[in-house]
């Protein structure tokens, strides 16, 4: 039942891992881009939830009503103003200028709040379970996040097979040029895609305050994770990502009951050997 | 009219910067007999971040090879003398260069799972085998697992009695290797292989159509660059005599500011990491007590100089005087008749 039990919260954990993941998917999938501070931005949403629980003592999910606009609007300017310029043939710019941001983003997080770990306290909603079996808990948290984790993807699938700016995403994730001389700005495009990877930031970030400590120093091991997500289940298909973080978060609970110490080393060993085995990932539908 | 030609490789500048060169290496070279035992300290750092910055700069400016995960190389590095030494009876000297051997040859099948990725997702795949490397030797008990271990001291005596005859021991070594890195840099662009580097990094896809060899090329750059890396790795941990998994596997430390001294110094140059180690240290001294925010300007300089001067302070002096100090290029001189 043990192992039945890490393979059950495995997949849970799964769902934060594709919500994680799902930003930096949408980002590399429309613009080629990939960035080196996505984790740092989640752990900059869970402060900014800190931030928003603290000043009004409201409940902790409804910190995203703030921070899910906030991210999308910091999102939107930040690659209107800066990354945009960093686009092109050469990928060391945005490598290298996301790569700056996330030092500057700890350390500043570091200099405001501390290295001291922080989480958000969610009441009830933290101890309540369901219990399916003798021995087999399923949390509520856990499990409203992985029905979260299933409601973003869903949502995104919805919005870029069924409305005209998915459309518009999905063009220029096959080929820019061409939708530029379709008449398409892709500045403004650009600045959409990644203020909707924001809002997904936003939430994942929320939930990661919920669910885990943090402090300024985690971001790094976030954006492994949901990288690993992201190859795992193949570039450019969420459900894809999603499939990736819960591979991810099984091979991590099942290392975690073998010995609590290699939790994370199964994780990325779990990546390794799906990137030998299969480069593409296990769903691919674009090339890299 | 017909047109005449030569192809030159050194000019006026590199013939000066040689001269000048081998003066300042001769000054530095005596430095045990000028300098104070805490300059030696800091010269030692200097020539580590050095050489490790020629390193990233080879990887990134001319291999197209952009990693986020030379801590790997730094930390296994400095393991190897580590577990060589204190295990294996090794002289320390000895298992310096045995490290940076080693290294090289674990980077080979490391490269072969690297390289299943491309570009930025080759970045990030480098700091998940660096990630692998770190919670692997955490668990390695032998080597005192997660909270790591010191050299002993009859190891230490055996490098050199004396606290500055090890001091100073310790220092010759570390201008060796940044001199090594930088003549490794230096010999390698000038070679086929270099030449090779070069049209891969202009256009990959143009180079492997006129029969470059990309994928070779590009996995004997990044094993070499390993091994260099490793050697480095076995100095900085052979010089602070204790060693973690964290403080090895560091990717702050030996890949972020290795970054930013390459990107501010000029990428893809040799002159570029020397520029950038002296402002890096330069910095460093005028910030001592800023704290954090030490590291927010120096990041905010590094993706300053990224958005404004991609190719650094380097690139400007360069670009403004047409100089290099270094003659790897080729120029062509004609001449009409």
């Amino acid at each position: 039942m043990d192992w039945i039990n890490a393979i059950v919260q495995g997949i849970l954990l799964g769902g934060l891992y594709a919500l994680f993941a799902a930003g930096l998917s949408l980002m590399f999938g429309v613009m080629r881009f990939v960035n080196i501070a996505h984790g740092d931005f989640i752990v900059m949403a869970a402060y900014g939830a800190l931030l928003a629980v603290t000043f009004t003592g409201v409940h902790p999910l409804l910190s995203m009503i703030v921070v899910v606009p906030g991210l999308a609007l910091m999102g939107y300017f930040g690659q209107r103003i800066l990354l945009n310029r960093t686009l092109g043939d050469d990928i060391l710019p945005p490598l290298l200028v996301t790569f700056g941001f996330s030092i500057i983003i700890q350390n500043v997080l570091l200099e405001v709040f501390s290295a001291d770990s922080q989480k958000l306290q969610a009441g009830a909603l933290e101890t309540a379970s369901i219990q399916i079996a003798e021995g087999l808990n399923i949390g509520l948290m856990p499990l409203l996040i992985f029905l979260s984790a299933l409601g973003v993807i869903g949502g995104l699938q919805a919005f870029f097979y069924r409305t005209s700016l998915g459309r518009v995403l999905r063009a220029t994730s096959d080929d820019q040029d061409t939708v530029r001389l379709m008449g398409a700005d892709n500045a403004k495009i650009f600045g959409y895609a990644t203020a909707i990877a924001s809002a997904v930031v936003g939430i994942a970030g929320v939930y990661l305050a919920m669910r885990t400590n943090f402090d300024p120093s985690v971001g790094p091991a976030r954006l492994l994770f949901a990288f690993e997500a992201v190859i795992i289940g193949g570039l450019g298909n969420l459900w894809g990502t999603l499939a990736g973080g819960i591979i991810l978060g099984v091979a991590q609970t099942i290392g975690a009951q073998i010995d609590p110490g290699l939790q994370i080393l199964a994780g990325h060993i779990a990546f390794l050997i799906v990137l030998v085995v299969k480069p593409q990932g296990l769903f691919p539908k674009m090339k890299g | 009219m017909s047109m005449s030609y030569t192809v030159q490789r050194s000019t006026k500048a590199s013939r000066v910067a040689m001269t000048v060169g081998v003066l300042i290496v001769i000054g530095l070279a005596l430095a045990p007999y000028w300098a104070s035992r805490g300059d030696l300290r800091m010269m030692v750092e200097i020539f580590y971040y050095l050489a490790l910055a020629q390193m990233w700069s080879l990887l990134a400016g001319y291999g197209g090879l952009v990693s986020v995960g030379q801590q790997a190389f730094v930390g296994l590095g400095g393991y190897m003398l580590f577990a060589l030494a204190a295990f294996g009876g090794v002289n320390p000297i000895l298992a310096l260069v045995l490290a940076g051997v080693i290294t090289a040859l674990v980077a080979i099948p490391t490269a072969f799972v690297a390289f299943r990725l491309t570009g930025a997702y080759f970045a990030i795949g480098t700091w998940v085998i660096a990630e692998v490397f770190r919670l692997g030797f955490a668990q390695v008990s032998a080597l005192g697992g997660g909270s790591g271990m010191s050299l002993p001291a009859s190891i230490v005596r055996s490098i050199a009695e004396s606290r500055s005859g090890r001091e100073h021991l310790v220092y010759w070594i570390a201008l060796a290797i940044a001199l090594g890195s930088i003549l490794m840099v230096f010999l390698l662009l000038r070679s086929r292989w270099g030449l090779a580097m070069t049209a891969i990094r202009d256009s990959e896809t143009a180079s492997e159509s006129l029969g470059v060899e990309t994928y070779v090329t590009k996995f004997l750059v990044y094993v070499a660059a390993a091994g260099m890396t490793g050697l480095v790795g076995a100095l900085i941990f052979l010089q602070k005599l204790r060693i973690s998994p964290d403080a090895a596997f560091s990717v702050q430390d030996w890949t972020a500011l290795v970054i930013f001294i390459v990107v501010i110094g000029g990428i893809g140059s040799i002159e570029g990491p020397i520029i950038g180690v002296i402002v890096f240290f330069l910095l460093r001294e005028i910030a001592a007590d800023w704290g954090s925010w030490y590291l927010i300007v120096l990041g905010g300089i590094a993706v300053a100089t990224m958005l404004f001067a991609p190719r650094g302070i380097w690139g400007l002096i360069s670009d403004k005087w047409d100089i290099n100090l270094f003659p790897v290029g080729r120029r062509l001189i004609t001449e009409k008749d």
